[in-house]
């Protein structure tokens, strides 16, 4: 089933970002790959749903396929948001001019609303009329119903997709794969024409040591990997599961990683043009503006200040009219592109404020615009295809429930329940609901979940065992390069990746959020209230729990039984 | 005498116009980046066709319908371009109240812009804010209309899928059932040839066919 190809999720939360070239490869190679591999030949192997593949490995490993369910379970809860904010802005882009492009008028129709004018129109699109943010996680405030919608629109259109079951899921999944693919040519056309793209292009590509050396980079790109290739998650082994036994998983997990990752680097080469762009721009308007404020400061004549001589004629109204330049220095801004380039882009806001603000200056801006937000979507429903794939093989799996309900009933319920808590999502507090749940639900957990996997079957199972029931399946011999992997570097990265997360958490101290203050038009750090950080420990608890609960259940059945056996005996 | 007067006057308008004077404005203009090689040079030229489109503006306000473009003063011009200017009374003693000039110049702010090619942006009047175009608001939402069509579509698509499963779903069901009453039969049948019994075929012995015997008849005997 070729479909494992079209698994990959390229989640656009998580950007490619930087020097982040050097750090992605070598986490592709030495972790993405060899796990990858590990899953698909599990998969193919126990030829059953996660649950079951590990419970057939060892019996205290059914925890680890409960806990992938959980994850998912909690990753769909969430991720149709993005879906649906991505429904919103595609509708909103059939307008001349873009609602974003322009503040709208206050009142007296004097100029433009307060918040507009000290945040951008785009960042005001954004908090103000997508999200109605409200000042920090206590105020909830009520549901908006245009996001609901929209939600219950995303819904409507994953139910429709997974209605028949994997079948038809993997015909759909193709479809929302390649398109993606043909909008990202003609992106990567417009981009490389836009100006100032080749500066986003050379700050790619020019490795910068110091990144290098923080363990942040190597973090992310682990993590990117982890989420871009779908490991942990269940799904893969699903997946997997509907394979042919002499089917080449090897063969079939290196192409997939590398058609993955040369995506993600094709992405990035797009997404740099743009950033380039939007730099170059910004950055171009900061000049403007420092140069008509010394214009109008000076009374100079109108067009006398440029770009090039900006920097003599500073020193010379310094020198020449010292106390008015003193009065007005404070108010210049020094402007650097190096600055607007480096603004790091994390989380869904940025990713969706970065790039309408590139797309309002591009010509016909509504085509661009209507041509991203359509891949993000296809890219979205995808990612939510196989999350709702990895919840739903077990439950039409077990016998209990599918003699009671048909599929399409027990996809309905899964959808309509899953809708009815996204609805969470849609009120005022809500995007900072999204971000506890995109920064915590999932990122330990996988680590967790991945370490386990590789321990249970290079140690409990065995790993000659494992080897030679491949070769029995496949007729191929395990190559070393893998066993090398499974066995020691790959376990021992994820051990130091687990401790990198733990030691910055601890160095941090408490867990803190961006939340958005309406009065100063910027983002201001607060700290989570109690009952939020009580939510973080269940979600992370939630998922990691299940492995050693899983574990001991078994323990438990098992003294059981001997203790029932024994008398009999 | 005359020289006198003369200098008198010109005082007298000095003082009326100069900057931060109380009811002066003043105006900046950005021509060079508004037209970039079309622009055209500031001159006095410019200075009366600028005075005449404020008295213009003035006359259009009632009670002063008799301004002249002699009562409009600018003064300090500067390389930037931006001067300063007062609208006095035909009395030529007093200026006219700020708040008067303000709403005049907002009330044909369009035509004094379209009369220098510029736009509010690259002609200012500085303390006078531009009324700004608001955005034309259909009566129904343009995404609420897209929405409709996109959820509508989604929703016949996932009703006919619906629909069509039930379908199979029944023909499965009436497919077997019809099997197994067959197969009921054919426990107490031996044979089943095309859905016939065999068994009537074979069994069946010393029963006349109407139709044969009446041909026989027919024949003639040899």
């Amino acid at each position: 089933m070729g479909n494992v190809s079209t698994v990959p999720k390229e989640s656009p939360l998580r950007r490619v970002l930087g020097s982040f070239l050097v750090p992605y490869i070598i986490m592709l190679v030495v972790e993405g790959m060899p796990l990858l591999y590990l899953e698909l030949a599990v998969g193919q192997r126990m030829r059953q749903g996660s649950i079951g593949a590990w419970r057939t490995v060892s019996p205290y490993l059914s925890g680890v396929g409960v806990a992938s369910v959980v994850v998912s379970f909690f990753l769909c809860m969430y991720y149709n948001v993005v879906n649906a904010w991505a429904f919103w802005y595609l509708f909103h882009s059939f307008q001349d001019p873009l609602p974003w492009s322009v503040c709208p008028l206050n009142g007296n129709r004097t100029g433009y609303i307060e918040e507009c004018e000290k945040a951008s129109s785009t960042q005001y699109f954004w908090y103000r009329k997508t999200l109605n943010i409200s000042p920090s996680i206590q105020e909830s405030g009520a549901v908006q119903w245009e996001p609901a919608l929209c939600l219950i629109l995303a819904w409507l259109v994953v139910y429709l997709c997974i209605l028949r079951g994997t079948e038809s899921t993997g015909r759909v999944v193709y479809f929302t794969a390649l398109l993606p693919y043909c909008v990202l040519i003609i992106y990567l056309v417009r981009g490389l024409t836009l100006h100032g793209a080749t500066n986003g292009l050379a700050y790619m590509f020019t490795p910068k040591m110091e990144q290098l050396a923080n363990p942040k980079a190597w973090i992310n790109a682990a993590t990117q990997i982890f989420f871009s290739l779908g490991l942990g998650f269940g799904s893969l082994i699903a997946f997997a599961s509907y394979n042919e036994p002499s089917n080449n998983c090897q063969k079939h997990a290196i192409i997939v990683s590398i058609i993955n990752s040369s995506t993600s680097i094709f992405a990035s080469i797009v997404t740099f043009s743009i950033y380039g762009f939007k730099a170059t721009f910004n950055y171009e308007s900061c000049l403007n503006k420092v140069i008509l404020l010394l214009t109008n400061s000076f009374d100079l004549e109108d067009g006398f200040l440029t770009a090039n001589n900006l920097e003599q004629v500073k020193d010379y109204l310094a020198s020449a009219y010292p106390s008015k330049y003193s009065e007005v220095f404070p108010q210049i801004k020094n402007c650097s592109l190096e600055t607007e380039l480096e603004t790091a882009v994390q989380g869904t806001g940025l990713a969706f404020i970065v790039y309408t603000e590139a797309i309002k200056n591009m010509e016909v801006s509504q085509l661009w615009s209507v041509l991203y937000f359509f891949m993000l979507l296809l890219l979205g429903i995808g990612s939510m295809l196989g999350n709702t794939a990895a919840i739903l093989t077990p439950l039409t799996d077990s016998k209990v429930i599918s003699s009671y309900l048909p599929k399409e009933a027990i996809s309905g319920l899964v959808c309509l329940a899953n809708c009815a808590i996204g609805m969470l999502f849609t009120m005022e507090a809500g995007s900072y609901w999204f971000d506890i749940f995109n920064d915590y639900a999932a990122t330990l957990s996988l680590l967790l979940i991945v370490l386990a996997e590789t321990v249970a079957v290079c140690y409990l199972y065995g790993l000659s065992r494992f080897e030679s029931d491949l070769k029995a399946m496949t007729g191929r011999a395990l190559n070393w390069y893998w066993k090398a992997m499974w066995g020691g570097v790959s376990p021992l990265l994820i051990i130091s990746l687990f401790i990198f997360y733990l030691s910055d958490y601890i160095s941090t101290g408490t867990l803190r959020y961006q939340a958005w203050d309406a009065a100063q038009g910027q983002l201001v750090t607060k700290d989570y209230p109690p009952h939020a950080l009580a939510v973080i420990g269940l979600l992370v608890a939630a998922s990691t729990m299940c492995i050693p609960l899983g574990a001991l259940g078994t323990l438990i059945t098992r003294r059981l039984k001997r203790g029932d056996t024994a008398p009999v005996a | 005498m005359l020289w006198l007067l003369f200098f008198l006057v010109t005082a007298i308008h000095a003082d009326l116009c100069r900057p931060d004077a109380e009811n002066a404005f003043k105006v900046r203009l950005s021509i060079r980046t508004a037209l970039g090689d079309k622009a055209y040079a500031w001159d006095a030229n410019e200075e009366y066709l600028f005075k005449a489109m404020v008295a213009f503006s003035m006359r259009k306000v009632p009670n002063r319908e008799t301004t002249e473009i002699s009562h409009v003063l600018l003064c300090n011009v500067t390389q930037r371009v931006s001067f300063w200017f007062v609208v006095t009374d035909p009395s030529r003693n007093h200026t006219l109240p700020a708040v008067e000039v303000q709403s005049a110049i907002r009330m044909n702010r369009n035509r004094i812009n379209n009369a220098f090619f510029l736009n509010d942006q690259t002609l200012e009047f500085l303390r006078i804010p531009s009324t700004l175009a608001p955005p034309t608001d259909p009566s129904v939402p343009i995404w609420i209309i897209i929405f409709g069509v996109i959820f509508c579509i989604v929703l016949v698509a996932t009703m006919l899928l619906i629909i069509s499963g039930i379908r199979q779903h029944r023909r499965k069901n009436k497919g077997p059932s019809e099997m197994e009453d067959s197969e009921d039969k054919c426990e107490n049948v031996i044979t089943i040839e095309n859905g016939i019994p065999c068994d009537p075929l074979d069994m069946k012995g010393g029963h006349i066919n109407d139709a044969f015997v009446t041909e026989d008849e027919r024949l003639t005997p040899l």
